[in-house]
Order: structure tokens, then C-alpha cells, then sequence
């Protein structure tokens, strides 16, 4: 599939331009998009401005990156992760981090979906001229998730794909010997993920779903979320302006239906009041936990308050895969058991009914007589 | 008659026959707003009934789609009100797909 950029539309009227219509920082030219931040009226030249500082003062007031560090970019093909790639190559040249940048992709095994997004991932990297490597489900599980949702049905599929996508991520750094994974997640993720967690209640995820780097203790391996508070809506307009190459097709499996309607929800709430989603980061970061001991009073003669309260244990390690897990056995190794427990005793020969499973279930919901 | 050119991006180009770009010559009398386009575009250009919702609620472009006029958000173009002149490029970019 070739990639083709959109036009560039410049319908020229002359038609003179009125002051209010000019941009608000450099007041020469015609303002072209509403900050959704700050309602700031700007053109095309100072936006490439703000937005790359911005993201260039996150990264520097939070010291991400420090000189000489490797760092892996996990590139989806898709918008987010196109942008990041672009923008972490730009602002190390640009100021010398000093880092190294790695891209690094998940192949789920998905036909109709993930393949074409790999291929977006392949030109990427031709186009930034940076190394590439893909790790996928089948060489690191021997599943792909085609067969996972054949024999485990589409409802669970994000459960699957979630937990496998997040292990092969810390794998592959681990196999280039990257210990630092930045992830094109943005503002409107977060602030999607603050509102899940208030939802429903989990409050041991609530604190740390606004921390700009993540680290399990005793792991090797940290993350970062470089776009924090970059909106979706920019990251969207950045892309487009500059004609980045990315891909942008829903994943044929069913979508998670609990995000998808915290999603709806933001999305509502951004149109009446755009700095709503900055607003919700901001009251996640500002909601801290009291000390386990004071929320936890009561107690059983000899029991153990960790096991008891069932907080995050940090630390321990899968008995099966060694990977880190806060039980005996990761969430992964669980879900393989109950994969294998279930894999079809005989296969066809040159069964095609697992491939594009999903692209034909979409077919057929499409079809009407 | 009106000539215009329309851009479906982000995914959106599923809803209009797979087709990312629409030249358009438009067939009216005195003004055509942008609110006119929508009518044209949900009688005309959708197949199924059922994609209609992915693209328009409450009478208006869902939230989460980006809407602009010549390269500039439609919000600083007057959004429904907007009158289309000829040669002008109207996109609609979908920010809902995964990341």
C-alpha cells in the first residue's frame, strides 16, 4: 500500500485579512487553528513552535532522557507513535539530547490490521533513518492473535492483546538492551484513563495513571509519555500540517468497550470546555493516597497486610517466565495456560479460516439483504 | 454550482466508499454553507444508514472530528455558517482510531 500525503489547500481569494483574524503570537499571519489548551487563535509557523517547545519542556523539566541513553520508541504505525518518532528525532538535534533512538514495534499477528500498519512502521523508518526491530506474539508466544481470538472468542480480545503487547514491549528493549521505552500516549489517553480509574473505583491504578515515568521496582525497564500533555486534536493537526506518513484504521477486533465509552464521555466534555482534558490530569495528579496503614486498619491476628490488601507487590517474579509480577505467575503465563488448555488438537492443512478472522467477521457484520 | 473538493482522513474514508478524496460540483442556488454540505454528503455519499452516526451527531460533525476549511479549523471560519466558495478544500479528519 502506498502512502499518498492530503492536498495542500491554499484556495487564495484575496481577499483581505482582518485583524482579528491574525495570529495571536506573531500577529502577521492568519491564525489557522484554536489552541484547545488555551483558545489561543494561531497560524501554522508558531503552532510547529509551541508545540515542539512544549513537548521539549515536559521532556526537560522532568529530565527523561539523560546524555548517551538509549532509548526505544514503541511505534504502532499509527498516529501518535508517527508523530513521536518524527518529533524525539527533531528535539535531539535540535537541543542535543545526546540520545539514541531505537524504533520498536509489536506484531500481534492480526491480518487486515496489523500488517498493513507495519508496513507504515517500515517506510517511518526509511523516512527518519532510524533502526527498526519487531518483535511478535509468535515467535515470543506462539500465538498470534488471530488464533487466540479463534479459540478464546472477540469479547476478551483486548484483554489478550493488552497484557501480550505490554510484556513483548519490555521484551524487545530487552533483547536490544534498551532500558527506556517512550509511548506515543497523550494527553487525552490520560486523562481517558484517570476518568476509567475514578469509574470504577481502582484506586491503587488511579495514583500512577498520571506519572510521567513508570517504573516497576526491580525492573530494568522504564517507560515515558514524552506527549503527556499534548492533545490529541494538535497531534492530529501536527501530522496533517507536516504531512507526517501514518496509519489510521481501527483494529478489525472489537474495541474496549468500557474505554471506548470513557472515550465518548471526554470527547463530549472537550467540546463544551476544551481544557477539560488538562483539567482532569491535573486533578489526577493532585489526588495522592494516604499511607496504606492508615487506610488499612483492620487486620487479622497474623495476617500479612500485603497479601491482605492486595496492593501492587513489586518485585517478584513470574515462577514460569521470570518476567516481573506482582503473583506466583504473570498475568500472561496465566492467560497462555488457559490458551493452550484449549488450542485445537488437530489442525487443517493450510487452514485459512484463522487468518483475517477478524476482516471477515467486519465483513460479514456489514452485510445486509 | 458550486465546485469543491472534500478529504475523508484519519479512517473516516470507510464511511464514503474507501475513497480518501471527492471532487465535487454541486448543483445550488445562493449561498451553500457548510451545513448544507453535511445534508449532501449524509443523502448523497453514504451507503449505509448505519455510518451515518459515525459522522454526524446532534446535526452537527461528531466531536473527535477534526473539521477544517482550506487547512484552517473550521472554528475560525464560522463552522456550520461557513459559506463555501469555488476551489475551497473542506477536510474531515477522524481522531477516534487507536493511537
Amino acid at each position: 500500500m502506498s502512502w499518498k500525503p492530503p492536498s495542500d489547500p491554499v484556495n487564495t481569494k484575496n481577499k483581505p485579512i482582518k485583524v482579528s483574524q491574525l495570529c495571536e503570537l506573531c500577529h502577521c499571519r492568519k491564525a489557522i487553528l484554536k489552541r484547545p489548551k488555551n483558545l489561543q487563535k494561531i497560524c501554522k509557523e508558531c503552532f510547529f513552535h509551541v508545540f515542539e517547545t512544549e513537548i521539549h519542556n515536559t521532556i526537560v523539566t522532568n529530565n527523561l532522557f539523560y546524555p548517551g541513553e538509549r532509548v526505544a520508541v514503541g511505534a504502532s504505525g499509527g498516529k501518535d507513535s508517527t508523530v513521536l518518532a518524527h518529533i524525539m528525532k527533531l528535539l535531539n538535534e535540535r537541543y542535543n539530547y545526546g540520545i539514541d533512538i531505537t524504533l520498536l514495534s509489536v506484531d500481534e499477528g492480526i491480518v487486515g490490521y496489523r500488517d498493513d500498519s507495519l508496513a507504515t512502521v517500515k517506510r517511518n523508518q526509511k523516512q527518519y533513518g532510524l533502526p527498526l526491530e519487531i518483535v511478535s506474539f509468535k515467535e515470543l508466544y506462539n500465538w498470534t492473535m488471530d488464533e487466540i481470538v479463534a479459540t478464546a472468542g472477540i469479547r476478551n480480545s483486548c484483554t489478550y492483546c493488552g497484557v501480550f503487547r505490554r510484556q513483548s514491549l519490555d521484551r524487545g528493549a530487552q533483547k536490544l538492551k534498551i532500558h527506556h521505552v517512550i509511548t506515543g500516549h497523550n494527553a487525552d489517553d490520560m486523562a481517558e484513563t484517570v476518568l476509567m480509574n475514578i469509574l470504577r473505583g481502582d484506586v491503587a491504578r488511579l495514583e500512577k495513571s498520571t506519572a510521567i515515568i513508570t517504573q516497576s521496582s526491580g525492573s530494568p525497564i522504564k517507560r515515558s509519555k514524552p506527549f503527556k500533555y499534548s492533545y490529541q486534536k494538535e497531534i492530529v493537526l501536527y501530522a496533517h500540517y507536516k504531512k507526517l506518513d501514518y496509519f489510521s484504521t481501527e483494529c478489525t477486533y472489537a474495541p474496549e468497550a468500557f474505554r471506548g465509552t470513557a472515550r465518548e464521555l471526554m470527547k463530549n466534555l472537550e467540546a463544551v470546555r476544551p481544557s477539560c482534558i488538562i483539567d482532569i490530569i491535573h486533578s489526577g495528579e493532585n489526588l495522592v493516597l494516604k499511607e496504606k496503614e492508615q487506610r488499612f486498619k483492620k487486620l487479622g491476628p497474623g495476617e500479612d497486610p500485603l497479601t491482605v490488601n492486595s496492593g501492587f507487590i513489586d518485585g517478584n517474579r513470574c515462577e514460569r517466565c521470570n518476567y516481573l509480577s506482582s503473583n506466583k505467575i504473570c498475568k500472561a503465563c496465566m492467560l497462555l495456560e488457559g490458551l493452550e488448555k484449549n488450542r485445537a488438537a488437530i489442525t487443517l492443512e493450510k487452514d485459512s479460516s484463522v487468518d483475517g478472522a477478524a476482516r471477515v467477521m467486519r465483513t460479514l457484520e456489514h452485510l445486509s439483504f | 454550482m458550486v465546485k469543491l473538493r472534500v478529504e475523508f482522513l484519519g479512517g473516516l474514508d470507510v464511511v464514503f466508499n474507501k475513497q480518501r478524496t471527492y471532487d465535487l460540483d454541486i448543483p445550488s442556488s445562493g449561498a451553500f454553507t457548510i451545513k448544507d454540505l453535511l445534508d449532501y454528503l449524509v443523502d448523497k455519499m453514504i451507503d449505509n444508514p448505519k455510518d451515518v452516526e459515525v459522522f454526524i451527531e446532534d446535526g452537527t460533525v461528531r466531536p473527535g472530528i477534526i473539521t477544517l476549511i482550506n487547512d484552517a479549523d473550521w472554528e475560525l471560519e464560522g463552522e456550520l455558517e461557513y459559506e463555501i466558495e469555488d476551489g475551497d478544500v473542506i477536510s474531515f479528519t477522524s481522531t477516534l482510531h487507536g493511537g
